[in-house]
């Protein structure tokens, strides 16, 4: 370490006195703990360690997602840049040695010897118990498991001590994918039962502080808002045992302070850094700095189509003419996004997300202003969330700015983080930005929260649309059914709809980015966008 | 004298009601939804309004604010929601940080602000009341967190002198077993010396960061008092009698000198336990400030009354302290009370 080295050589001055270097011996016992130790740094920790918890946060889903095992998981394939991508479309057992798809269910064989942190062993009745759990404790994983037609205990059946099967409801293609999301994590049942009470029959407020699970990672010592430490687990089966022994998450607020832990070599691995610093960290190439596009996700600008001006669509086509593209991609995102929009002689492709066939052109958006009766503009106010200001305040600044030359006088609005999520479910925004991305990465399952007329919290349009739903519904059905003709001109036909009345205009797909040390290998992007320290190696 | 305590202390139970009352009703005057912001970004209305059942927001505030209260009597501060644990054991916890953190700038900023005020009144107008003045200045216009930030750039990142900002202790060290919860003295009891150093070392940067903030105020007061004093009768006559400087300056003028300071310092106290929210942000330093930030940005109702009342508790023992000083210093005012 440099700044031992130099301590050493100037221990005469007052500096020296003050910052005494560390004895040899000990230096040396440390670098042994350092070359197996992680050592994140990151904005926000974690509020809970399971996932299941009322209100547990993002970053509680990466303890989850490394404590705990699933039934199954995704197989990996080479990405952009060929940095390790999770593949939408193979699964690999996890807990499960093998599974089988029939009809109408799944059954899947549990690994025998698959142990629990504490020595207990991984059963068919914590799996059902687990998953009851994850279908009755209500708000977000709940929710998330219907999204794979997940709703009732009785779909999980115990067939003997290792044999699970999970019947259908209906056909639904986003069941066995939605099994190897992060929710429907398997507990161990005994210990939290006799941790459990009246009030809290599924012992959320047990394991809110500790990990229960039989996965690669248990957490050790966790203060909130200062740091979490996992160790790992030297008895997991479900998969090779991971290279990282101690991972050491620490809380650091200012971004700056992060790049600088990087640039000193002091911290392995952080995430959430200005764009600004990602690309500069880029250009000197001292760090990996591994940029991938969030898996159906885009940044967009939305409109409220009940009430106007937005209520027209030569209005929204306007803005979606109106709009700076090209600036926002430079100034706010320094290239780090990929662009959605221009791709006008390009035929509609049966993906998501895809860039939509609108450029800037004031010319035109002034034409069809005047043609939608608002000649000489109109008023209204552009809304953002304060959590993420260091892209939304630009962005909205550069949009304000644009929307002037075509007389419409825009208000910004910034709406603390805690607040966002209730004027997002009142619906009354008339002009806001936003990201939307789904953990399935599946066209129909983004239009279904955000485009169908159930009027999911996502659709922040309120946009209703008949036509819009028969495709979205049709586009699901034919997908459960293997239907590819049918799903293709739906899914063509939804996307064609979307961008023709344009109740949100998408910007680009943001990316997710992660600076590491060079030593630091085996990166692999998910769905989740959180870290899996289990393929990590340093070194 | 314990009259006096007993006074002081019957006197300030008024003022922590009304601080208990003012919080309530301020956070819950603050915009955002708690139970939507913690149903998470999927939740449906059902979901929300569940959530806001589960922690009582559905009741009328009349029913909350005694439930609070009955609660707030019972040593319960409530449940943070943020970090998910009680916000008394929370406050337990990070209260010794803030505090080791705050009490060693001040100490910091005493043993330099103290001794430059007074050679800048012995010699007005000399190099040394330009320094003194330069300093202060410049202390006093600097924005602590920008402070804070120049001091990591250049003692961390550009010198590497500094250990990484990374809270109270090198990552790789354990804390020592808590006894007062402050590290440097915990460490010296469990003869850790290694981790007292990796502590201290950990505190040089933001302990700077808050003198250099609170330099100002108690340079310039002490100046100034001092400058009043060495003009006064008494100094005078002292002088006369042939009493050395030393003596003059030491025993007679700067005791006399103090009560003004003493005053500064309670209010310079305060400051710096505002200031601190900025200066633990910076450093990642586990203390109630950055805690109670966190806190009031998610609407968590819960931290953000606990940190109001702690720090009113404080405030309150504070001035009480320093009322006994008063009377320590001055006999005229130990009569009067």
């Amino acid at each position: 370490m440099k700044r031992r080295d130099f301590l050493k050589s100037v221990s005469g001055l007052a500096a020296g006195a003050a910052l005494p270097a560390m004895p040899s011996v000990i230096s040396s016992a440390r670098a042994d703990a350092r070359s197996e130790t992680l050592l994140i740094v990151s904005e926000g920790g974690p509020n809970n360690l399971d996932i299941h918890g009322i209100g547990t946060n993002v970053p509680g889903y990466e303890v989850s997602w490394n404590c705990y095992d699933r039934l199954i998981s995704h197989e990996m394939k080479s990405g952009p840049g060929g940095v390790p991508y999770y593949d939408r479309d193979k699964f690999k057992g996890e807990l499960a040695e093998d599974f089988k798809i029939d009809e109408m269910s799944v059954t899947f064989k549990l690994k025998k010897n698959a142990k629990f942190h504490d020595g207990a062993p991984v059963t068919a009745k914590d799996v059902k118990w687990s998953l009851d759990r994850a279908v009755s404790v209500g708000g977000f994983p709940t929710f998330q498991m219907s999204a794979g037609s997940l709703t009732k205990p009785e779909q999980f059946v115990v067939i003997d001590d290792y044999t699970v099967r999970v019947d259908f409801l209906k056909k639904d293609r986003l069941t066995i994918p939605d099994l190897a999301v992060i929710v429907p994590c398997i507990v161990n049942s005994e210990l939290v039962k006799k941790n459990a009470s009246e009030k809290d029959p599924w012992g959320l407020e047990f394991t809110k502080q500790q990990t229960a699970g039989s996965g690669a990672y248990k957490v050790t010592k966790w203060t909130a808002g200062t740091e979490v430490i996992m160790e790992r687990n030297e008895d997991w089966v479900g998969g090779p045992l991971p290279k990282i022994k101690r991972v050491i998450w620490r809380m650091v607020p200012q971004a700056g302070n992060r790049r600088a832990l990087l640039e000193r070599g002091d911290a392995d691995i952080s995430y959430e850094l200005p764009f600004k610093d990602f690309q500069e960290m880029k250009a000197n190439g001292k760090l990996n700095v591994v940029s991938l596009p969030f898996s159906n996700g885009i940044q967009y600008i939305g409109m409220n189509v009940t009430k106007p001006p937005f209520d027209n669509v030569k209005v929204r086509q306007a803005i979606a003419y109106a709009l700076p593209y090209q600036k926002i991609m430079d100034a706010v995102l320094f290239g780090l996004g990929n662009p959605m929009f221009g791709a006008k002689d390009k035929a509609t492709e049966v993906a998501w997300p895809q860039p939509h066939k609108y450029n800037t052109d004031i010319e035109k958006a002034k034409a069809l202003l005047t043609e939608a009766g608002y000649a000489n503009g109109f008023e209204t106010t552009i809304s953002f969330d304060l959590n993420f200001a260091g892209v939304n305040e630009p962005l909205c600044i550069l949009v304000q700015e644009s929307l002037a030359q075509l007389g419409i006088k825009t208000t910004i609005n910034k709406v603390p983080g805690a607040n966002w999520r209730t004027e997002l479910n009142k619906k009354e925004m008339p002009l806001f930005t936003n990201v939307f991305s789904g953990w399935l990465d599946y066209p129909e399952y983004f239009f279904y929260w955000c485009y169908h007329g159930n009027n999911s919290v996502f659709n922040t349009m309120s946009y209703k649309s008949p036509e819009m739903d028969k495709l979205i519904d049709g586009a699901r059905t034919a997908a459960s059914i293997g239907d590819t003709a049918t799903y293709d001109k739906d899914v063509k036909g939804f996307v064609d709809l979307a961008f023709a009345d344009v109740p949100r205009i998408p910007l680009y797909q943001p990316f997710v980015n992660v600076a590491m040390q060079k030593n630091i290998s085996g990166y692999q992007y998910w769905f989740h966008r959180r870290l899996d320290y289990r393929a990590m190696a340093k070194g | 004298m314990l009259t006096m305590i007993g006074k002081r202390l019957m006197f300030a139970i008024p003022s922590l009601i009304g601080v208990v009352i003012v919080t309530f009703l301020l956070t819950r005057a603050l915009p955002g939804d708690p139970a939507a912001y913690f149903a998470g970004p999927a939740a449906t209305k059902e979901a929300v309004e569940q959530i806001r059942k589960k922690l009582g927001f559905d009741k009328p505030l009349i029913e909350q604010f005694f439930r609070y209260a009955n609660d707030l009597a019972h040593g319960d501060f409530g449940n943070s929601l943020t970090t998910g644990q009680p916000v008394a054991t929370e406050i337990r916890n990070r209260l010794p940080a803030s505090a080791e953190l705050t009490l060693l700038g001040l100490f910091v900023s005493i043993a330099i602000a103290i001794p430059l005020g007074v050679l800048a009144a012995t010699r007005p107008g000399s190099w040394i009341d330009h320094l003194c003045r330069v300093t202060t200045t410049a202390g006093v216009s600097l924005p602590v967190f920008f402070t804070g930030l120049v001091l990591v750039y250049v003692f961390y990142f550009w010198l590497g002198w500094s250990p990484a900002p990374l809270g109270r202790l090198d990552v790789f060290y354990s804390a020592p077993p808590t006894v007062t919860g402050f590290y440097l003295i915990d460490t010296l009891i469990a003869r850790d010396f290694e981790a007292f150093r990796s502590a201290l070392s950990q505190l040089i940067l933001p302990a700077t960061t808050l003198a250099i903030f609170s330099l100002a105020p108690i340079a310039r007061m002490t100046r100034a008092s001092m400058l009043a004093v060495l003009a006064s009768e008494f100094v005078r006559t002292a002088r006369a009698s042939g009493l050395s400087p030393a003596t003059v300056i030491v025993t007679y003028a700067f005791r006399n000198a103090m009560l003004p300071v003493i005053t500064t310092l309670s209010m310079v106290f305060s400051f710096l336990l505002g200031a601190n929210v900025l200066v633990e942000k910076v450093f990642a330093w586990p203390g109630i400030g950055s805690y109670a930030v966190e806190a009031l940005i998610s609407s968590d109702f819960a931290p953000v009354q606990g940190f109001v009342l702690t720090m009113a508790v404080m405030y309150v023992l504070l001035n009480l302290v320093i009322d006994i000083l008063y009377g320590v210093i001055d006999p005229r005012v130990r009569l009067e009370g």
